[in-house]
């Protein structure tokens, strides 16, 4: 293992980390649910109409927020490196794994690890692992091509 | 209305938070669970600062009866570690791991303009609609 100099920031993702942070308490303490967004939206195919609206005004925030961003003059690069058939295939096991995980990044992993549930910890640890050991994979495999 | 738009607002923060964090650009997510190459561990400190501000809010409102807004507070009291909750997060680990996106960062970078922002998102509301339908057929058998 090499650390990557070039890409770390440290300041920045710290920065980022604490507003994820700051919204995720505001979710709790005047809201009362826990900022998962895999649940959030999942719910939206599951619920009933009038669970719905609370869903679609934090979505419509996310949505917006690089728009805001952009218009005051900061837009992070997004650099999606893969083909369209992989991020199908990851799209798909994505939305399935976090429905019957009940949870994804957000919801397992700030807000359960923050609540201490060892279901949340256990999942973090269990995605985590996954995603490392396909990164891995995928190297090695391109590696050999 | 005003829970609405303090919905909105917390979701623009948290929007903010991905931004900044590096969360929405999916090479460095990757770059992150490249462990046993050219490391970048940044995203360690966005967990940490994240989990960092939430622990006090659950911790605080961990007796409340209910919200500042006044609203039922809705947690999770499970406590079994099921065989979906371990197949569910491996599942979802594949699929981070192989795109570098999951699905805060995925929604956030929609606006971007990115086609394949789109294209992800559409599987991943794919892949909940499957899982979510599956539930179903399984309390119908």
């Amino acid at each position: 293992m090499t650390i990557n100099w070039m890409e770390f920031t440290p300041i920045e993702s710290f920065a980022g980390g604490l507003l994820i942070g700051l919204a995720a308490a505001l979710f709790i303490l005047f809201h009362g649910r826990i900022m998962g967004v895999s649940g959030i939206v999942g719910g939206l195919l599951r619920s009933s109409k009038g669970d719905r609206s609370w869903r679609l005004s934090f979505l419509a925030g996310l949505i917006l927020a690089p728009l805001i961003t952009k218009f005051a003059g900061f837009a992070p690069a997004i650099r999606i490196e893969q083909s369209m058939i992989w991020l199908v295939v990851a799209g798909v096991l994505v939305g399935f794994g976090t429905s019957l995980g009940s949870g994804c990044t957000s919801g397992h992993g700030v807000c359960g690890i923050a609540r201490l549930s060892p279901r949340s910890i256990t999942a973090t640890i269990i995605f985590m692992a996954f995603a490392m050991l396909t990164v891995w994979l995928m190297n090695k495999v391109q590696a050999g091509a | 209305m005003i829970k609405r738009v303090s919905e909105f607002l917390v979701g623009l923060i948290f929007g903010f938070g991905l931004l900044l964090s590096g969360m929405t650009d999916p090479a460095k997510v990757i770059g992150f669970l490249n462990v046993t190459g050219a490391w970048d561990p940044s995203l360690a400190f966005v967990m940490g600062g994240a989990v960092l501000l939430s622990f006090f809010a659950f911790r605080i409102s961990r007796n409340w009866k209910s919200s500042l807004l006044g609203r039922v507070i809705i947690l999770s009291d499970l406590k079994m570690i099921d065989i979906k909750l371990i197949i569910g997060s491996a599942i979802f680990g594949i699929g981070w791991g192989l795109s570098g996106f999951c699905p805060g960062p995925a929604i956030a970078s929609l606006a971007s303009g990115e086609i394949k922002s789109f294209i992800f998102v559409a599987a991943m509301l794919i892949g909940m609609g499957l899982e979510t339908l599956s539930q179903r057929m399984r309390q119908v058998a």
